[in-house]
């Protein structure tokens, strides 16, 4: 390990790969504060970019650069305006913002920071010890393990979208592995599903799809419900003054930060949890712990309540690195558009990874210290300058967004059709998410797609049929783990329901 | 029928049409050296289009009940005419127009324009204000993608460019 780490300091101490975290983390702040762009949104915007840059190395820590910064920014807008730019960060409003209400915004910032960059940091450490260990137990992997392995990752990502949901996120999972197969893949050398459209005959690109499916309907809401955007009323944006936390303040919140760190990497790692989830969870457990007289503080400004969510959701996004860095598999959106930035990159994650190319994976653990670092004495005496963006009126907000997101799509693809593409499924992916559909499955299934395909069919034709399933005992139980999980959210609601009525159950 | 249950049916007729064509007009055309092979282009797509098919039919019967939720960040659809809807249908109107202008007209000038009706739609009447940060804005994405980035954005009109080019 300690040879990786050697690796890892010599590529991502460079002077353009040190520019490229700081650049990564500002830009991600800047925008990741702005509503309607979250971290998913921002990386694929940064994708063309980082494609010219060419070596995967720098490009990954560019893009992990922004992610942080966007996740940073995210708890910004929430502590200073209650308006969370993604949902893992909306625990933190909960007493982020009652405390920037009562004037202590600079305080509340401060613990944010500081509980980012102990879970980040954290994260990082235990990303570095747990992901080799999983990649050589990966490296015994088959094909058809790999196949059965990603049918877990897309199952649990559809059981976690919740109860009376699992339907349809695997059908936006089904319809996202349906959108992979057109076009002109690697494995047969014929055009699919193209319907005679030339433009399809290199598929749909997926960073048209990310700023579809996550940028555009988000914008779109924007503009329908003017009161989604709390920018511009500048009305608490300027008062960020004290950012000291006394020592009693650190002592106290010492543990909580240890503990959720810990939790909050451990969910990270799980498909489908991600950031979210952990944070929450995160809050809830912290509030239930703390003693009777400060379970009340909670919600009114605790910064126990900020240091929980914010230590838990950042180690759960260094945790989430798991199984894309090891395994390949994304378990949440953004790691979804990272493994697709790799790909396109002509790296292809798993774990041979660890093995063919150990300076990319060290340098993104190193650049993960690093960013949590710039963030941490960078960003945030910079915050009260940069939270001046949060005043930009809707009205000159609202086209920039929109025209980020046609930018990102032409500049990957070069094509105007992908303009089209891009309002035709921004609509689609606006009406879905008016019916409730999960989005974040069908990007999912996209990237996964391809990967999938490949795997099943190295495996079909190693066993000249379906016999792959019943002849490996792993590929097997891994299939039935995951028909485990998307049954049981609807075993036990049916069974809560029925218990509810009375009727079941004899009790 | 509730919206959820209409999409899954429309999702259904495409899960349909792409199944007939993965079972019936694929194979047709395959070489016969490709058939001996265990694996057809067809093979996936099939697997994909059974289960597409189960699932948006659950959701069109209505086989789980999904739970009543009031979510305030969401829209609310039965008072969709409370919501700037013209406003956000001439954004993505201005977005279409964007698409089909921007090699005719130039980068600079479609997104001058974009950014400039963009603010124009959502009410904004400041236009010299409006005009500057749209003039600047184009200049200066132009200039990083164009120079920085070096992926080639044609600044011009089309009938310029062909004119500089044949003159």
């Amino acid at each position: 390990m300690f040879e990786g780490i050697m690796t890892g300091l010599a590529t991502a101490f460079t002077f353009t790969n040190i520019m490229m975290v700081i650049g990564g983390c500002l830009i991600g702040t800047f925008i990741g504060m702005l509503p309607g762009l979250g971290p998913m949104s921002i990386i694929a915007i940064m994708i063309p970019v980082a494609i010219t840059i060419g070596d995967p190395s720098t490009a990954l820590i560019l893009l992990a650069g922004v992610y942080y910064g966007a996740v940073f920014g995210g708890s910004t807008s929430s502590i200073l305006i209650n308006a969370p730019g993604v949902a893992s960060t909306v625990a933190t409003s909960f007493d982020g913002y009652p405390l920037a209400r009562s004037g202590q915004a600079g305080k509340a910032l401060t613990v944010a920071a500081i509980s980012s960059f102990a879970g980040g940091s954290i994260g990082a450490i235990l990303l570095m010890i747990f992901a080799p260990m999983l990649a050589s137990v990966a490296l015994l992997f088959h094909s058809s393990e790999y196949f059965a392995l990603m049918v877990v990752g897309l199952s649990a990502i559809a059981a976690f979208a919740g109860t009376g949901q699992v339907a349809k996120a695997l059908l936006m999972t089904f319809l996202g592995l349906i959108m992979a197969t057109v076009g002109e893949g690697v494995l047969f050398n014929m055009p699919r599903f193209t319907m005679g459209i030339m433009d399809l005959q290199s598929g749909f690109g997926f960073i048209t799809l990310a700023m579809a499916m996550f940028a555009l309907p988000e914008a779109i809401y924007l503009v329908l419900d003017p009161g989604r955007s709390k920018t511009g009323d500048g009305e608490d944006g300027g008062k960020i003054t004290n950012l000291r936390i006394t020592r009693q303040e650190a002592k106290s919140i010492a543990p909580v930060i240890g503990r959720q760190s810990l939790q909050g990497f451990f969910i990270g790692v799980l498909p489908g949890a991600g950031a979210t989830i952990a944070s929450f969870l995160g809050y809830a457990v912290e509030r239930n712990i703390a003693p009777k007289e400060e379970q009340e503080q909670f919600g009114k400004g605790a910064i126990k309540g900020i240091a929980a969510p914010e230590s838990a959701n950042n180690a759960a996004c260094t945790g989430s690195f798991v199984p894309l860095l090891t395994l390949g598999i994304p378990g949440s959106g953004t790691t979804a558009i990272l493994l697709g930035a790799l790909i396109a990159l002509n790296v292809s994650p798993g774990p041979r990874l660890m093995v063919d190319e150990p300076q990319i994976f060290w340098a993104v653990i190193i650049s993960m210290y690093l960013g949590n670092l710039v963030l941490l004495i960078l960003n945030l005496p910079l915050i009260p300058y940069i939270a001046k963006v949060l005043a930009v009126p809707r009205n000159f907000l609202i086209p920039f967004i929109l025209f980020f997101t046609l930018m990102g799509a032409y500049i990957g693809q070069n094509n105007a059709t992908e303009l089209l593409l891009l309002v035709g499924f921004g609509i689609c992916a606006t009406i879905l998410r008016f019916a409730d559909y999960p989005l974040a499955p069908l990007l999912i299934g996209f990237i996964l797609g391809p990967l999938l395909e490949n795997n099943f069919s190295r495996a079909m034709q190693l066993y000249d049929g379906m016999g792959f399933i019943w002849s490996r005992p792993m590929t097997l139980g891994l299939l039935i783990f995951a028909v485990i999980l998307v049954v049981l959210p609807s075993y036990r609601a049916r069974r809560a329901r029925a218990r509810a009525e009375g009727v079941a159950d004899g009790d | 029928m509730a919206l959820d249950r209409w999409i899954a049916f429309v999702i259904l007729l495409v899960c349909v049409a792409y199944g007939y064509a993965a079972y019936f007009t694929m194979d047709g055309v395959l070489p016969p050296i490709m058939q001996r092979s265990p694996i057809w282009p067809s093979s996936f797509p099939k697997v994909l289009a059974v289960g597409a098919i189960l699932f948006s039919l659950a959701i069109v019967l209505g086989l789980e009940k999904a739970p009543q939720k009031e979510d305030a960040a969401d829209i609310n659809l039965s008072r969709l005419g409370d919501y700037n809807v013209g406003q956000a249908l001439l954004l993505l109107g201005l977005m279409v127009a964007y698409a089909l202008l921007l090699r005719p007209l130039g980068f600079l000038a479609a997104t001058f324009l974009f950014l400039f009706l963009g603010a124009f739609i959502l009410g904004e009447r400041r236009f010299v204000l409006m005009a500057v940060i749209a003039a600047i804005a184009a200049g200066c994405v132009w200039y990083l993608v164009d120079a920085v980035l070096g992926i080639f954005l044609s600044p011009l009109p089309g009938f310029i460019n062909s004119l500089a080019s044949g003159g």
